[in-house]
Protein backbone atom coordinates (compact mmCIF):
# COMPACT_ATOMS: atom_id res chain seq x y z
CA UNK A 1 0.00 0.00 0.00
CA UNK A 2 1.28 3.43 -0.76
CA UNK A 3 -0.38 5.28 2.07
CA UNK A 4 1.90 7.48 4.09
CA UNK A 5 0.48 6.09 7.26
CA UNK A 6 -1.71 3.14 8.15
CA UNK A 7 -2.98 2.59 11.64
CA UNK A 8 -5.26 -0.27 12.60
CA UNK A 9 -6.94 -0.82 15.93
CA UNK A 10 -4.88 1.65 17.91
CA UNK A 11 -5.23 1.70 21.69
CA UNK A 12 -3.55 4.01 24.14
CA UNK A 13 -3.79 2.72 27.70
CA UNK A 14 -2.81 4.23 31.00
CA UNK A 15 -2.80 2.01 34.06
CA UNK A 16 -4.20 3.85 37.07
CA UNK A 17 -5.05 2.89 40.62
CA UNK A 18 -8.63 2.28 39.53
CA UNK A 19 -7.82 0.05 36.60
CA UNK A 20 -6.67 0.77 33.07
CA UNK A 21 -7.80 4.02 31.50
CA UNK A 22 -8.17 3.84 27.74
CA UNK A 23 -7.44 7.22 26.19
CA UNK A 24 -7.76 5.89 22.65
CA UNK A 25 -9.98 2.88 22.10
CA UNK A 26 -9.28 0.94 18.95
CA UNK A 27 -9.28 3.45 16.14
CA UNK A 28 -8.19 2.79 12.58
CA UNK A 29 -7.18 5.38 10.03
CA UNK A 30 -4.84 5.93 7.16
CA UNK A 31 -3.24 9.02 5.75
CA UNK A 32 -2.58 9.49 2.06
CA UNK A 33 -1.07 12.58 0.51
CA UNK A 34 -3.90 14.55 1.97
CA UNK A 35 -4.85 16.72 4.85
CA UNK A 36 -6.63 14.72 7.51
CA UNK A 37 -8.35 16.57 10.29
CA UNK A 38 -8.92 15.04 13.70
CA UNK A 39 -11.48 16.94 15.74
CA UNK A 40 -12.90 16.50 19.18
CA UNK A 41 -13.05 18.09 22.59
CA UNK A 42 -10.25 17.99 25.09
CA UNK A 43 -10.02 14.48 26.46
CA UNK A 44 -11.34 12.85 23.31
CA UNK A 45 -7.98 11.27 22.58
CA UNK A 46 -7.06 13.28 19.52
CA UNK A 47 -3.70 14.48 20.84
CA UNK A 48 -2.94 11.02 22.17
CA UNK A 49 -3.48 9.62 18.69
CA UNK A 50 -0.91 12.04 17.28
CA UNK A 51 1.57 11.21 20.01
CA UNK A 52 1.04 7.48 19.69
CA UNK A 53 2.07 7.59 16.04
CA UNK A 54 5.40 9.10 17.06
CA UNK A 55 5.73 6.74 20.04
CA UNK A 56 5.70 9.72 22.34
CA UNK A 57 3.42 8.19 24.96
CA UNK A 58 5.32 8.21 28.20
CA UNK A 59 5.48 5.21 30.50
CA UNK A 60 3.44 3.82 32.17
CA UNK A 61 1.22 4.58 29.18
CA UNK A 62 1.07 1.85 26.54
CA UNK A 63 0.40 1.93 22.82
CA UNK A 64 -1.16 -1.15 21.26
CA UNK A 65 -2.23 -1.68 17.68
CA UNK A 66 -2.68 -4.42 15.14
CA UNK A 67 -0.71 -2.47 12.59
CA UNK A 68 1.04 0.89 12.46
CA UNK A 69 3.11 1.54 9.37
CA UNK A 70 4.66 4.54 7.73
CA UNK A 71 5.18 4.00 4.01
CA UNK A 72 5.31 0.30 4.75
CA UNK A 73 7.84 0.69 7.58
CA UNK A 74 6.65 -0.74 10.86
CA UNK A 75 6.47 1.83 13.63
CA UNK A 76 5.22 -0.43 16.37
CA UNK A 77 8.32 -2.56 16.71
CA UNK A 78 10.77 0.25 15.92
CA UNK A 79 13.57 0.67 18.44
CA UNK A 80 14.12 3.94 20.24
CA UNK A 81 17.10 4.57 17.99
CA UNK A 82 15.09 3.95 14.84
CA UNK A 83 12.30 6.20 16.13
CA UNK A 84 14.75 9.04 16.67
CA UNK A 85 15.64 8.83 12.99
CA UNK A 86 11.98 8.89 12.03
CA UNK A 87 10.94 11.76 14.28
CA UNK A 88 11.66 15.06 12.65
CA UNK A 89 13.04 13.56 9.45
CA UNK A 90 9.96 11.63 8.33
CA UNK A 91 7.22 12.57 10.76
CA UNK A 92 7.24 15.90 12.51
CA UNK A 93 4.90 17.25 15.11
CA UNK A 94 3.88 20.77 15.95
CA UNK A 95 2.89 20.79 19.58
CA UNK A 96 0.06 22.59 21.23
CA UNK A 97 1.90 25.12 23.33
CA UNK A 98 5.07 26.78 22.08
CA UNK A 99 5.77 28.05 25.58
CA UNK A 100 6.47 24.54 26.82
CA UNK A 101 7.82 23.05 23.62
CA UNK A 102 10.69 25.41 22.86
CA UNK A 103 13.93 25.11 24.77
CA UNK A 104 14.04 28.10 27.10
CA UNK A 105 17.83 28.27 27.31
CA UNK A 106 18.62 28.20 23.59
CA UNK A 107 18.09 31.02 21.16
CA UNK A 108 15.48 30.54 18.47
CA UNK A 109 18.17 30.44 15.80
CA UNK A 110 20.20 27.76 17.55
CA UNK A 111 17.12 25.58 17.94
CA UNK A 112 16.11 25.80 14.31
CA UNK A 113 19.66 25.16 13.14
CA UNK A 114 19.91 22.19 15.49
CA UNK A 115 16.70 20.76 14.06
CA UNK A 116 18.12 20.98 10.56
CA UNK A 117 21.62 19.74 11.31
CA UNK A 118 20.40 16.74 13.26
CA UNK A 119 18.93 15.35 10.10
CA UNK A 120 20.98 16.84 7.30
CA UNK A 121 24.68 17.35 6.76
CA UNK A 122 24.92 21.06 6.07
CA UNK A 123 27.43 23.68 7.07
CA UNK A 124 26.65 26.12 9.86
CA UNK A 125 26.51 28.99 7.38
CA UNK A 126 24.16 27.12 5.06
CA UNK A 127 21.98 26.07 7.99
CA UNK A 128 21.78 29.64 9.16
CA UNK A 129 20.76 30.81 5.73
CA UNK A 130 18.03 28.21 5.51
CA UNK A 131 16.82 28.98 9.01
CA UNK A 132 16.47 32.62 8.01
CA UNK A 133 14.53 31.67 4.89
CA UNK A 134 12.30 29.40 6.92
CA UNK A 135 11.54 32.14 9.45
CA UNK A 136 10.76 34.42 6.56
CA UNK A 137 8.44 31.76 5.12
CA UNK A 138 6.42 31.70 8.34
CA UNK A 139 5.93 35.47 8.09
CA UNK A 140 8.30 36.59 10.78
CA UNK A 141 9.37 40.13 10.06
CA UNK A 142 13.02 40.82 10.77
CA UNK A 143 14.21 37.18 11.02
CA UNK A 144 17.81 38.29 11.74
CA UNK A 145 16.73 39.78 15.04
CA UNK A 146 14.42 36.91 15.97
CA UNK A 147 17.21 34.36 15.45
CA UNK A 148 19.03 35.85 18.42
CA UNK A 149 16.03 35.94 20.76
CA UNK A 150 15.21 33.48 23.51
CA UNK A 151 11.74 31.89 23.59
CA UNK A 152 10.60 34.03 26.53
CA UNK A 153 11.28 37.12 24.46
CA UNK A 154 8.81 36.24 21.72
CA UNK A 155 5.03 36.33 21.83
CA UNK A 156 2.96 33.14 21.87
CA UNK A 157 1.95 33.63 18.27
CA UNK A 158 5.49 34.16 17.17
CA UNK A 159 6.62 31.15 19.20
CA UNK A 160 4.20 28.97 17.31
CA UNK A 161 5.45 30.21 13.97
CA UNK A 162 8.98 29.43 15.11
CA UNK A 163 7.83 25.92 15.99
CA UNK A 164 6.35 25.51 12.52
CA UNK A 165 9.60 26.70 10.97
CA UNK A 166 11.59 24.30 13.10
CA UNK A 167 9.39 21.34 12.28
CA UNK A 168 9.28 21.95 8.56
CA UNK A 169 12.95 22.67 8.01
CA UNK A 170 14.08 18.99 7.80
CA UNK A 171 11.43 18.42 5.12
CA UNK A 172 9.38 15.64 6.73
CA UNK A 173 6.85 13.58 4.77
CA UNK A 174 4.20 13.69 7.43
CA UNK A 175 3.37 16.64 9.60
CA UNK A 176 1.24 16.22 12.68
CA UNK A 177 -0.05 19.58 13.79
CA UNK A 178 -1.62 19.49 17.23
CA UNK A 179 -3.72 22.63 17.64
CA UNK A 180 -1.11 24.64 15.77
CA UNK A 181 -3.03 27.88 15.69
CA UNK A 182 -5.09 27.87 18.86
CA UNK A 183 -2.65 30.31 20.41
CA UNK A 184 -2.65 32.68 17.45
CA UNK A 185 -4.73 35.74 16.62
CA UNK A 186 -7.41 35.29 13.99
CA UNK A 187 -5.64 37.63 11.62
CA UNK A 188 -2.42 35.60 11.75
CA UNK A 189 -4.18 32.26 12.12
CA UNK A 190 -5.27 32.22 8.52
CA UNK A 191 -1.91 33.40 7.34
CA UNK A 192 -0.06 30.70 9.27
CA UNK A 193 -2.47 28.03 8.09
CA UNK A 194 -2.04 29.18 4.53
CA UNK A 195 1.74 28.97 4.91
CA UNK A 196 1.43 25.51 6.39
CA UNK A 197 -1.03 24.51 3.71
CA UNK A 198 1.22 25.74 0.94
CA UNK A 199 4.30 24.02 2.34
CA UNK A 200 2.38 20.79 2.77
CA UNK A 201 1.08 20.97 -0.80
CA UNK A 202 4.37 22.00 -2.39
CA UNK A 203 6.30 19.22 -0.71
CA UNK A 204 3.63 16.60 -1.21
CA UNK A 205 3.42 16.05 2.53
CA UNK A 206 0.65 14.39 4.44
CA UNK A 207 -0.88 16.49 7.18
CA UNK A 208 -2.69 15.38 10.29
CA UNK A 209 -4.39 18.44 11.65
CA UNK A 210 -5.58 18.02 15.21
CA UNK A 211 -7.96 20.72 16.37
CA UNK A 212 -11.05 21.43 18.39
CA UNK A 213 -12.17 23.96 15.82
CA UNK A 214 -14.50 22.18 13.42
CA UNK A 215 -14.91 25.07 11.07
CA UNK A 216 -11.22 25.65 10.76
CA UNK A 217 -10.64 21.99 10.05
CA UNK A 218 -13.37 21.88 7.45
CA UNK A 219 -11.65 24.67 5.62
CA UNK A 220 -8.10 23.33 5.73
CA UNK A 221 -8.55 19.60 5.42
CA UNK A 222 -9.72 17.08 2.86
CA UNK A 223 -11.10 14.53 5.27
CA UNK A 224 -12.27 14.96 8.83
CA UNK A 225 -12.33 12.38 11.59
CA UNK A 226 -14.49 13.26 14.59
CA UNK A 227 -13.44 11.68 17.85
CA UNK A 228 -15.38 11.25 21.04
CA UNK A 229 -14.19 9.46 24.17
CA UNK A 230 -11.30 7.74 22.41
CA UNK A 231 -13.28 6.52 19.44
CA UNK A 232 -14.08 7.79 15.99
CA UNK A 233 -17.76 8.64 15.79
CA UNK A 234 -17.83 9.94 12.26
CA UNK A 235 -15.64 10.33 9.18
CA UNK A 236 -16.60 12.70 6.42
CA UNK A 237 -15.40 14.81 3.56
CA UNK A 238 -14.40 18.19 4.93
CA UNK A 239 -16.54 19.99 2.39
CA UNK A 240 -19.58 18.03 3.55
CA UNK A 241 -19.00 18.57 7.25
CA UNK A 242 -22.13 20.66 7.55
CA UNK A 243 -24.15 17.68 6.42
CA UNK A 244 -22.69 15.61 9.25
CA UNK A 245 -25.15 13.14 10.69
CA UNK A 246 -23.84 12.32 14.13
CA UNK A 247 -25.53 14.38 16.86
CA UNK A 248 -22.16 15.00 18.50
CA UNK A 249 -20.75 16.58 15.34
CA UNK A 250 -23.90 18.63 14.89
CA UNK A 251 -23.77 19.72 18.52
CA UNK A 252 -20.19 20.87 18.16
CA UNK A 253 -21.04 22.79 15.01
CA UNK A 254 -23.96 24.51 16.67
CA UNK A 255 -22.11 25.58 19.78
CA UNK A 256 -19.85 27.95 17.86
CA UNK A 257 -20.95 31.58 18.11
CA UNK A 258 -21.57 32.96 14.67
CA UNK A 259 -20.89 36.55 13.80
CA UNK A 260 -23.30 36.80 10.90
CA UNK A 261 -26.18 34.71 12.23
CA UNK A 262 -26.59 35.71 15.85
CA UNK A 263 -28.63 33.64 18.27
CA UNK A 264 -29.74 34.73 21.71
CA UNK A 265 -28.41 31.53 23.25
CA UNK A 266 -25.80 29.08 22.17
CA UNK A 267 -26.71 25.46 21.90
CA UNK A 268 -25.22 23.31 24.60
CA UNK A 269 -24.25 19.72 23.93
CA UNK A 270 -26.27 17.08 25.66
CA UNK A 271 -24.19 13.96 25.74
CA UNK A 272 -25.67 10.60 25.05
CA UNK A 273 -23.91 7.75 26.92
CA UNK A 274 -24.52 5.57 23.86
CA UNK A 275 -21.95 7.61 21.86
CA UNK A 276 -19.25 6.33 24.15
CA UNK A 277 -20.20 2.70 23.56
CA UNK A 278 -20.80 2.81 19.83
CA UNK A 279 -18.07 1.02 17.86
CA UNK A 280 -15.34 3.12 16.34
CA UNK A 281 -15.85 4.10 12.70
CA UNK A 282 -12.97 3.14 10.43
CA UNK A 283 -11.13 5.94 8.65
CA UNK A 284 -8.97 3.64 6.54
CA UNK A 285 -8.58 4.54 2.91
CA UNK B 1 -23.33 58.69 34.13
CA UNK B 2 -21.34 55.96 32.44
CA UNK B 3 -20.21 52.82 34.19
CA UNK B 4 -16.72 53.20 32.80
CA UNK B 5 -15.29 56.38 31.35
CA UNK B 6 -11.70 56.29 30.18
CA UNK B 7 -10.21 59.44 28.77
CA UNK B 8 -6.85 59.73 27.02
CA UNK B 9 -5.29 56.76 28.77
CA UNK B 10 -1.61 56.14 28.16
CA UNK B 11 0.29 53.18 29.57
CA UNK B 12 3.98 52.44 29.48
CA UNK B 13 6.07 49.44 30.35
CA UNK B 14 9.77 49.37 31.08
CA UNK B 15 12.36 52.03 31.72
CA UNK B 16 14.75 54.12 29.63
CA UNK B 17 15.43 52.77 26.16
CA UNK B 18 13.14 49.80 26.70
CA UNK B 19 10.21 52.02 27.55
CA UNK B 20 7.32 50.73 25.56
CA UNK B 21 4.26 52.83 24.94
CA UNK B 22 1.70 50.03 25.23
CA UNK B 23 -1.53 52.00 25.23
CA UNK B 24 -1.80 55.29 23.38
CA UNK B 25 -4.45 57.86 24.04
CA UNK B 26 -7.32 55.42 24.53
CA UNK B 27 -10.76 56.79 25.34
CA UNK B 28 -13.80 54.67 26.06
CA UNK B 29 -17.28 55.30 27.41
CA UNK B 30 -19.34 52.36 28.53
CA UNK B 31 -22.89 52.89 29.68
CA UNK B 32 -24.44 51.07 32.62
CA UNK B 33 -25.68 47.64 31.69
CA UNK B 34 -23.89 47.68 28.40
CA UNK B 35 -21.66 44.93 27.12
CA UNK B 36 -18.64 46.34 25.38
CA UNK B 37 -16.03 44.39 23.46
CA UNK B 38 -12.41 45.20 22.93
CA UNK B 39 -10.78 43.33 20.06
CA UNK B 40 -7.34 43.26 18.56
CA UNK B 41 -4.32 41.08 18.10
CA UNK B 42 -2.04 39.98 20.88
CA UNK B 43 0.16 42.88 21.83
CA UNK B 44 -2.39 45.49 20.77
CA UNK B 45 -2.87 46.60 24.38
CA UNK B 46 -6.43 45.39 24.91
CA UNK B 47 -5.67 43.39 28.05
CA UNK B 48 -3.47 46.19 29.32
CA UNK B 49 -6.44 48.55 29.32
CA UNK B 50 -8.29 46.14 31.60
CA UNK B 51 -5.31 45.55 33.83
CA UNK B 52 -4.72 49.26 34.21
CA UNK B 53 -8.34 49.81 35.08
CA UNK B 54 -8.20 47.32 37.97
CA UNK B 55 -4.90 48.71 39.21
CA UNK B 56 -2.49 46.00 38.11
CA UNK B 57 -0.37 48.48 36.14
CA UNK B 58 1.30 51.51 37.73
CA UNK B 59 2.81 53.50 34.90
CA UNK B 60 -0.13 55.28 33.34
CA UNK B 61 -1.62 58.70 32.87
CA UNK B 62 -4.99 59.94 31.73
CA UNK B 63 -8.33 59.96 33.43
CA UNK B 64 -10.36 56.93 34.41
CA UNK B 65 -13.77 57.06 36.02
CA UNK B 66 -15.83 54.19 37.31
CA UNK B 67 -19.40 54.97 38.32
CA UNK B 68 -18.54 58.65 38.26
CA UNK B 69 -15.62 58.27 40.66
CA UNK B 70 -12.20 59.29 39.42
CA UNK B 71 -9.58 56.61 39.95
CA UNK B 72 -6.32 57.51 41.61
CA UNK B 73 -3.11 55.56 41.92
CA UNK B 74 -4.49 53.18 44.52
CA UNK B 75 -7.79 51.34 44.41
CA UNK B 76 -9.80 50.99 47.61
CA UNK B 77 -12.05 48.21 48.78
CA UNK B 78 -15.12 49.98 47.46
CA UNK B 79 -13.65 49.87 43.96
CA UNK B 80 -13.26 46.11 44.08
CA UNK B 81 -16.82 45.81 45.31
CA UNK B 82 -17.88 47.49 42.08
CA UNK B 83 -15.39 46.06 39.60
CA UNK B 84 -14.10 42.52 39.30
CA UNK B 85 -12.07 40.75 36.68
CA UNK B 86 -12.13 37.26 35.17
CA UNK B 87 -8.83 36.17 33.72
CA UNK B 88 -8.04 34.24 30.61
CA UNK B 89 -6.47 31.09 31.87
CA UNK B 90 -8.49 29.16 34.44
CA UNK B 91 -5.50 26.85 34.86
CA UNK B 92 -3.30 29.68 36.11
CA UNK B 93 -5.72 31.96 37.90
CA UNK B 94 -6.76 29.61 40.71
CA UNK B 95 -4.42 28.80 43.58
CA UNK B 96 -3.46 25.13 43.17
CA UNK B 97 -3.38 24.48 46.92
CA UNK B 98 -6.67 26.12 47.81
CA UNK B 99 -10.00 24.38 47.56
CA UNK B 100 -12.90 26.07 45.83
CA UNK B 101 -14.30 26.74 49.30
CA UNK B 102 -11.11 28.49 50.44
CA UNK B 103 -10.86 30.52 47.22
CA UNK B 104 -14.40 31.84 47.59
CA UNK B 105 -14.38 32.23 51.39
CA UNK B 106 -11.19 34.28 51.29
CA UNK B 107 -12.71 36.75 48.86
CA UNK B 108 -15.95 36.95 50.83
CA UNK B 109 -14.09 37.61 54.09
CA UNK B 110 -11.96 40.29 52.44
CA UNK B 111 -15.13 42.03 51.39
CA UNK B 112 -16.45 41.85 54.94
CA UNK B 113 -19.37 39.51 54.42
CA UNK B 114 -20.56 37.70 57.52
CA UNK B 115 -22.67 34.89 56.07
CA UNK B 116 -19.75 33.31 54.22
CA UNK B 117 -21.08 29.76 54.36
CA UNK B 118 -24.42 30.56 52.71
CA UNK B 119 -22.81 32.81 50.18
CA UNK B 120 -20.33 30.17 49.02
CA UNK B 121 -23.21 27.81 48.38
CA UNK B 122 -25.21 30.48 46.60
CA UNK B 123 -22.26 31.49 44.41
CA UNK B 124 -21.67 27.91 43.35
CA UNK B 125 -25.37 27.59 42.53
CA UNK B 126 -25.25 30.78 40.48
CA UNK B 127 -22.44 29.55 38.26
CA UNK B 128 -24.05 26.16 37.79
CA UNK B 129 -21.78 24.15 40.04
CA UNK B 130 -23.44 22.21 42.82
CA UNK B 131 -22.29 22.01 46.41
CA UNK B 132 -20.38 18.86 45.48
CA UNK B 133 -17.66 21.00 44.02
CA UNK B 134 -17.12 23.01 47.15
CA UNK B 135 -14.23 21.08 48.63
CA UNK B 136 -12.37 20.25 45.46
CA UNK B 137 -8.97 21.47 44.43
CA UNK B 138 -8.47 23.08 41.02
CA UNK B 139 -6.72 20.00 39.61
CA UNK B 140 -9.90 18.03 40.29
CA UNK B 141 -11.88 20.32 38.00
CA UNK B 142 -12.09 20.56 34.23
CA UNK B 143 -11.23 23.77 32.42
CA UNK B 144 -14.85 24.83 32.16
CA UNK B 145 -15.51 24.13 35.83
CA UNK B 146 -12.44 26.13 36.80
CA UNK B 147 -13.63 29.07 34.76
CA UNK B 148 -16.97 28.82 36.55
CA UNK B 149 -15.13 29.02 39.86
CA UNK B 150 -13.21 32.04 38.61
CA UNK B 151 -16.51 33.66 37.64
CA UNK B 152 -17.97 32.80 41.05
CA UNK B 153 -14.97 34.43 42.70
CA UNK B 154 -15.50 37.56 40.61
CA UNK B 155 -19.19 37.62 41.55
CA UNK B 156 -18.47 37.19 45.27
CA UNK B 157 -18.26 40.90 46.02
CA UNK B 158 -21.52 41.52 44.13
CA UNK B 159 -19.86 43.77 41.57
CA UNK B 160 -21.77 45.77 38.98
CA UNK B 161 -18.98 45.72 36.43
CA UNK B 162 -17.15 42.64 35.21
CA UNK B 163 -13.96 42.86 33.20
CA UNK B 164 -13.60 39.72 31.14
CA UNK B 165 -10.17 39.04 29.72
CA UNK B 166 -10.57 36.32 27.07
CA UNK B 167 -12.76 34.29 29.42
CA UNK B 168 -13.28 31.39 27.04
CA UNK B 169 -10.21 31.23 24.84
CA UNK B 170 -8.72 28.35 26.82
CA UNK B 171 -11.88 26.26 26.55
CA UNK B 172 -13.47 23.85 24.09
CA UNK B 173 -16.23 25.25 21.87
CA UNK B 174 -18.84 23.14 23.61
CA UNK B 175 -17.69 24.40 27.02
CA UNK B 176 -17.29 27.90 25.65
CA UNK B 177 -20.97 27.82 24.71
CA UNK B 178 -21.87 26.92 28.31
CA UNK B 179 -19.72 29.70 29.79
CA UNK B 180 -21.01 32.31 27.34
CA UNK B 181 -24.59 31.31 28.14
CA UNK B 182 -23.77 31.58 31.84
CA UNK B 183 -22.34 35.07 31.35
CA UNK B 184 -25.41 36.09 29.37
CA UNK B 185 -27.71 34.82 32.14
CA UNK B 186 -25.72 36.49 34.91
CA UNK B 187 -25.78 39.78 33.09
CA UNK B 188 -29.55 39.60 32.70
CA UNK B 189 -30.02 38.55 36.33
CA UNK B 190 -27.79 41.13 38.02
CA UNK B 191 -27.80 43.89 35.40
CA UNK B 192 -24.05 43.69 35.05
CA UNK B 193 -21.89 45.81 32.80
CA UNK B 194 -19.33 43.86 30.81
CA UNK B 195 -16.08 45.01 29.34
CA UNK B 196 -14.85 42.02 27.42
CA UNK B 197 -11.57 41.46 25.69
CA UNK B 198 -11.29 38.80 23.03
CA UNK B 199 -9.58 38.09 19.77
CA UNK B 200 -12.52 35.95 18.68
CA UNK B 201 -14.94 38.16 16.80
CA UNK B 202 -17.58 35.45 16.87
CA UNK B 203 -17.59 35.51 20.66
CA UNK B 204 -17.53 39.30 20.80
CA UNK B 205 -20.33 39.53 18.26
CA UNK B 206 -22.40 37.14 20.35
CA UNK B 207 -21.81 38.90 23.65
CA UNK B 208 -21.42 42.61 22.96
CA UNK B 209 -23.43 45.48 21.60
CA UNK B 210 -20.53 47.72 20.78
CA UNK B 211 -16.90 47.04 20.05
CA UNK B 212 -13.67 48.96 19.79
CA UNK B 213 -10.82 47.68 17.65
CA UNK B 214 -7.29 48.16 18.89
CA UNK B 215 -4.06 48.04 16.96
CA UNK B 216 -0.58 48.95 18.19
CA UNK B 217 -2.00 50.38 21.41
CA UNK B 218 -4.53 52.66 19.78
CA UNK B 219 -8.23 52.39 19.19
CA UNK B 220 -8.59 52.50 15.45
CA UNK B 221 -12.34 52.21 15.30
CA UNK B 222 -15.48 51.92 17.36
CA UNK B 223 -18.52 50.31 15.84
CA UNK B 224 -21.74 48.63 16.84
CA UNK B 225 -22.47 45.01 16.34
CA UNK B 226 -24.94 45.65 13.52
CA UNK B 227 -22.24 47.18 11.37
CA UNK B 228 -19.92 44.43 12.38
CA UNK B 229 -22.38 41.85 11.10
CA UNK B 230 -22.82 43.72 7.87
CA UNK B 231 -19.03 43.75 7.60
CA UNK B 232 -19.14 47.47 7.03
CA UNK B 233 -16.14 48.64 8.96
CA UNK B 234 -14.69 52.05 8.28
CA UNK B 235 -11.09 51.16 8.99
CA UNK B 236 -9.06 48.85 6.76
CA UNK B 237 -7.66 46.94 9.71
CA UNK B 238 -11.10 46.21 11.14
CA UNK B 239 -12.23 45.01 7.75
CA UNK B 240 -9.20 42.73 7.59
CA UNK B 241 -9.97 41.35 11.06
CA UNK B 242 -13.60 40.72 10.15
CA UNK B 243 -12.70 39.02 6.91
CA UNK B 244 -10.07 36.81 8.45
CA UNK B 245 -12.37 35.77 11.23
CA UNK B 246 -15.05 34.88 8.71
CA UNK B 247 -12.45 33.08 6.65
CA UNK B 248 -11.53 30.93 9.57
CA UNK B 249 -15.08 30.12 10.54
CA UNK B 250 -16.39 29.28 7.13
Amino acid sequence: MSHLLDVENLWVKFPTRNGVFDAVRGISFSLGRERLGIVGESGSGKSMTGRAVLQLIRKPGRVEADRMEMNGTDLLGASDKAMRKIRGRHISMIMQDPKYSLNPVMTVGQQIIEALRTHEKVSQAEARKRALEMLDAVAIRDPERVMGLYPHEVSGGMGQRIMIAMMLIPNPEILIADEPTSALDVSVQLQVLEIMDKLVKDRGMGLIFISHDLNLVSKFCDRVVIMYAGRIVEVCEASKLHEAKHPYTQGLLNSVPDLVHPRPRLEVLTRDPAWREAPSVSALL
Amino acid sequence: MSAIDINALNVWFGEGDDRNHAVKNVSLKIAKGESFGLVGESGSGKSTVLRTLVGLVDDWDGRMEVDGKVLGRKRDGAFYKTVQMVFQDPYASLHPRMTVDQVLSEVLKLHGFKDVNDRVNRLLEQVGLGGGFRFRYPHQLSGGQRQRVAIARALASEPRILLLDEPTSALDVSVQAEILNLLTDLRAEFGLTYLMVSHDLGVIGHMCERIAVMQFGEIVEELDVENMRKLSAGHAYTQHLLESSLGSVR
